[in-house]
């Protein structure tokens, strides 16, 4: 891997290490410096795959999966794709190994990376060899071969993009994740889930009636979110496949839940703990509750609202809303000294909290002049940073398991639609466009891929 | 912006209002139908519209009055929960109705406008109904008929994105239950 980072030189890692090199001895300078990874994205070349054998299921499967490859590489933000007008060579020809590359070729036209694939596809199977060159260094970084039944095409080009993504980020992405959000096309708020990338959206309730604020569990199995059955906010805990779960129905408000991170995947449900806001007091306060909705204590204490809890990737802080100042702000509860911090001080509405899962910032939005924007905020006193502006109203910040990209809702085009980000605020684009009005998306964790 | 409340208000109580004396009308018309089909003579006094008994009057008096405390709502200032003076004003009179009509349940309604965000107006949507609730405690209604329930920004009166629709949403809202 140390070849790869040395070639890549604007690569995160690398940045990253540089930074702390020359960092280290002033706190000040790297806190200062932030590198946006998007600004420069690496040119990528990847010509048409190889069909290994030269019959029309193949031939049909290369260029499916080439196309693929190329969407989800893209998604990522880290990329641009040279012209395929551009390529001097095409290794569907002269060859998808590294003996039958002549790397000049490539890097003349400012490759930095390629990538060539061989496809073959019959009735039962599918198999493919996918392959990374570094251009520039002239050999081959990554070179994997799948095999899987014809449906598996999709989860081999994922697999792939993720081993990718890997190498050059250290992080394994987010390539089998899913999106939770809410949709009205049916009359009535309902929760749907698609994939990452918009692709195969699904109604997940059918409450008929209104349903919000859904929270997926660490292991990605459950869903919790609040309805109205019988005209009142219940929290419901649903299981991802079985649609079994458990009702929590106090008196009052049962909304805004927020799981507490674990790494174990393993959990069942009764390990897994959430907070929420409940009001059954009289007092809208945050609770932690077990996986089943009993409550084992309370997380805050102060008149007035305190909703939307958002816990730091290591379960040790809980940042949420409230009102205690007199207009809604953002705060940090430290579980183990009980400390408060404001957070927020610009503006005075800033609602919608969502830590990073990188631990070092939070998405929020942030209301001016009657209308939110996303912002990003760290936890050493620097000002927010804006990352949607003039666009309509934009709500509902929520991260990528790996922390690089943001979703969140935009009424830029007119009715809200689910739109994604990078960290950066960079390459902001609509995801899915369905009937009615989309809001309130939740990224799912990252399932591993096997 | 007062002038605008009093007129959204005036007309929120005189619209039902008018609905209300219509449809009595046509039941009027209806039955006077019927007995001039039985005893087609007795048809002297030359009015079509029928003439009140004391019973009818009082009983539309009482729907009336109903109708009033269903259709008249209270409205807040954007992201507030306090109670104006013409709030209190609306309440008082809600509050006279209850105390006329004892057995009578209600669910109050907390409702905001669409700017703020829908988690954290959930929660103003229930402390918009708490305060009402609170304030009629203290006029002498029992407790114990008078539930809160928030809605948020989820069920606005006026679905347009104006300064109008704004302040219409902002509402507590009464259900008798």
């Amino acid at each position: 891997m140390s070849h790869v980072t040395r070639r890549f030189g604007l690569l995160p890692i690398l940045v990253m290490l540089l930074l702390l090199l020359v960092a280290a001895p002033s706190q000040a300078v790297e806190e200062f410096i932030e590198i946006n990874p998007f600004l420069k994205k690496i040119p990528l070349a990847i010509p048409e795959f190889k069909p290994l054998t030269e019959d029309a299921p193949s031939v049909q499967a290369a260029t499916e999966a080439v196309q693929l490859l190329e969407e989800t590489l893209l998604f990522t933000g880290y990329f641009k794709v040279i012209d395929k007008g551009a390529y001097l060579e095409n290794p569907r020809e002269t060859g998808i190994t590294d003996a039958s590359i002549n790397y000049r070729n490539w890097t003349v036209i400012g490759t930095e990376l390629l990538i060539t694939g061989g496809v073959r596809r019959s009735a039962e199977a599918v198999e493919m060899e996918l392959r990374l060159f570094d251009t520039f260094k002239g050999q081959s970084v990554l070179g994997k071969r799948y095999r899987g039944t014809p449906k598996d095409t999709r989860r081999i080009v994922r697999k792939f993009a993720s081993e990718v993504v890997f190498l050059l980020t250290g992080s394994r992405g987010f390539f089998n994740s899913e999106i939770a959000f809410v949709s009205t096309g049916t009359g009535n708020k309902e929760i749907y889930i698609s994939e990452f990338d918009g692709r195969n959206p699904a109604q997940f309730t059918r409450t008929r009636n209104i349903t919000l604020s859904p929270a997926w569990s660490p292991d990605g199995q459950w869903l919790a979110y609040t309805a109205y059955p019988k005209n009142r906010p219940f929290l419901y805990i649903k299981h991802r496949r079985h649609k079994r779960g458990y009702e929590i129905g106090n008196k009052g408000l049962n909304i805004t839940p927020a799981w507490v991170p674990t790494d174990d995947s393993s959990a069942a449900l009764e390990e897994m703990r959430l907070a929420a806001t409940l009001s059954f007091t009289g007092d809208q306060e945050i609770y932690l509750l077990t996986g089943k909705g009993k409550i084992i204590k309370r997380l805050t204490k102060s008149w007035g609202s305190d909703v939307s809890p958002t816990w730091s990737p290591d379960g040790k802080k809980l940042a949420f809303v409230s009102n205690r100042s007199g207009n809604p702000h953002i705060y940090v509860k430290d579980l183990a000294s009980g400390r408060v911090d404001r957070l927020t001080f610009q503006g005075r509405y800033n609602t919608q909290p969502n830590w990073s899962p990188k631990g070092d910032k939070l998405a929020y939005a942030g209301m001016e002049g009657g209308r939110n924007d996303i912002f990003v905020i760290g936890f050493k006193g620097r000002p927010p940073v804006q990352l949607t502006r003039n666009s309509g109203n934009n709500e509902s910040p929520s991260w990528s398991p790996d922390g690089s990209m943001i979703a969140f809702s935009s009424t830029r085009e007119g009715r809200a639609r689910i739109f994604v980000m990078t960290a950066f605020g960079t390459d902001q684009r609509r995801l899915l466009k369905l009937p009615g009005e989309q809001t309130n998306p939740q990224w799912s964790p990252n399932k591993h891929l096997n | 912006m007062q002038r605008k409340l009093w007129m959204v208000l005036a007309l929120l109580v005189l619209v039902p209002g008018l609905m209300l004396m219509t449809s009595c009308a046509q039941q009027t018309a209806v039955e006077q139908d019927t007995t001039q089909k039985t005893t087609p003579s007795a048809d002297t006094s030359g009015t079509t519209g029928g003439e009140d008994l004391p019973d009818d009057a009082a009983k539309r008096a009482a729907e009336q009055a109903m109708n009033q405390f269903i259709n008249e709502h209270i409205y807040f200032s954007f992201d507030s929960a306090q109670l104006s003076a013409m709030a209190q004003d609306t309440l008082k009179r809600k509050a006279a109705w209850l105390q006329e009509n004892a057995g009578v349940m209600v669910a109050i309604e907390g409702h905001c406008d669409e700017r703020g965000t829908n988690e954290y107006n959930l929660a103003l949507g229930e402390r918009r109904a708490q305060s009402a609730r609170a304030y009629l405690v203290d006029l002498g209604i029992s407790a114990s008929r008078l539930s809160t329930i928030s809605y948020g920004e989820e069920r606005p009166l006026d679905a347009r994105s104006t300064e109008e629709a704004w302040a219409k949403n902002r509402r507590g809202q009464f259900k008798l239950k």
